[in-house]
């Protein structure tokens, strides 16, 4: 979890990622963020985040992104 | 819909770029984002430069200068053109064609066919099997295939979903009969229900211009475009190429019985470098084998970025060698289609900047 909230505050360092029960209907992440968060998750855990799965739903919590992130072979 | 073509070959191709090349880091501040997290999309997106024509510049501007570029060296003969296609989805006007345009421009003769054809980043493949088509018809030996775009005109400068990565380009490609050709393997679909996800809305007969349509207006997420605009639905869009691209080229891959490993290079329309990394690790193609360097080069200039990703990756290749390609377009329509075939040895295959 810890990694993945470091990736968020480097992408958005604006916001508190904890406060939020739901990033994309917070309006916290939009398409390019989504974009550079799975270009980081990719290099930071080693694997690479089918396209299918790049889908606002699965970035809306801590939650989420690391269900997809195991999904995709990643080790939380 | 799935189909073959025979005795066919391409005789070369041309790829045409305006002079005009602007950086990404120069254009920054014209957006309302931060300049530190635009910059952030450099790397991802592959966003460098793009090359964008002036003002005044049309698409018959650049075809002709191409066309005269070719007769001026002696590698084409005007005589010896039987048709004329253009695929573009910006003609000089609504009425003419822009190929009558360019037949008289360039002072062909008067008994071609000539042929506009709306297509945006599947155009190349459409043009193609246009022009395989009309050289199985009596008298016709040899086509010309002009693919040319210069949509920044309708992206606003202001929009970074899409701005950074539109391009001007043109290309010339020759295609004539030639017996000995290797069979080409095309697959072409179409789904105009999503046709909303990469769409001008106004300028056209549905909603003509007026003073409000060519207003600036922020679209909600920081963007700044108007009606007469190019409007993308990135997540869609992305959505769909992901979806789609994948099994098209698998099944064109079974369809024409060649393993994926047998294919020399995968040349695809090049809409950023995120979404192709993407398709690539999804398919399993090597990254040397799918060249991804257009966008960060000259911009994606819709249907033209497959003849440019030929001349600027394989140039010297394909005047020395054959090499078995699998070529994919995929974009506005919706339009997604691919193509297998044998590419070289070409007479020609080089890149000519142009004074637009």
């Amino acid at each position: 979890m810890d990694k993945i909230i470091e990736i968020l505050k480097e992408i958005r360092p604006e916001f508190n990622f904890s406060e939020s029960s739901n990033f994309i209907d917070d309006g916290m992440l939009d398409s390019f963020d989504i974009i550079a968060l799975v270009s980081q998750i990719d290099e930071a855990y080693g694997i690479s985040i089918d396209g299918m799965d790049i889908v606002p739903e699965n970035f809306e919590s801590i939650e989420s992104i690391e269900n997809m992130i195991r999904k995709n072979g990643g080790a939380i | 819909m799935r189909t073959t073509f025979s005795g066919k070959r391409i005789k070369g191709i041309l790829g045409l770029l305006p002079h005009n090349e602007v950086f990404f880091e120069d254009e920054t501040e014209n957006y309302s984002f931060p300049a530190v997290q635009t910059m952030k999309l450099k790397k991802i997106m592959g966003y460098e430069k793009h090359r964008l024509v002036n003002d005044k510049a049309a698409v018959s501007d650049l075809c002709v200068f191409g066309l005269e570029y070719l007769f001026d060296k002696g590698i084409l003969h005007k005589e010896e053109i039987d048709a004329l296609i253009l695929v573009t989805q910006s003609p000089d006007y609504f009425i003419p064609p822009t190929s009558n345009v360019i037949q008289g421009r360039a002072g062909l003769r008067k008994d071609i066919i000539c042929m506009d054809i709306n297509q945006g980043c599947a155009g190349f493949l459409v043009g193609l099997m246009q022009a395989f088509m009309l050289l199985d018809l009596d008298n016709i030996k040899q086509v010309a295939l002009l693919n040319a775009d210069i949509l920044s005109r309708k992206v606003s400068n202001r929009d970074r979903n899409s701005f950074p990565l539109v391009g001007d380009a043109a290309s010339v490609t020759i295609i004539e009969r030639h017996e000995e050709s290797q069979k080409i393997f095309f697959d072409i679909n179409m789904d105009g229900s999503a046709c909303g996800a990469l769409i001008i809305p106004a300028g056209g007969f549905r909603q003509p211009s007026n003073v409000h349509t060519s207003e600036l207006s922020d679209t909600g997420d920081g963007n700044y475009r108007s009606l007469e605009h190019l409007t993308m639905d990135g997540a869609a869009v992305f959505s769909f190429v992901q979806s789609e691209v994948p099994k098209l080229i698998e099944g064109i891959l079974q369809y024409s019985n060649i393993g994926k490993d047998d294919i020399d290079y995968y040349l695809f329309h090049q809409p950023n470098k995120f979404m192709l990394e993407k398709l690539a690790d999804k398919l399993k193609i090597p990254y040397d084998k799918m060249p991804m360097n257009v966008v960060s080069n000259y911009g994606n200039s819709s249907g033209v970025t497959i003849p440019i990703n030929i001349v600027h990756n394989l140039s010297s290749l394909l005047v020395d060698e054959q090499l078995k390609c699998c070529l994919a377009g995929f974009g506005s329509g919706l339009t997604w289609s691919s193509m297998v075939m044998t590419l070289g040895k070409f007479d020609f295959c080089e890149m000519a900047v142009t004074p637009y």
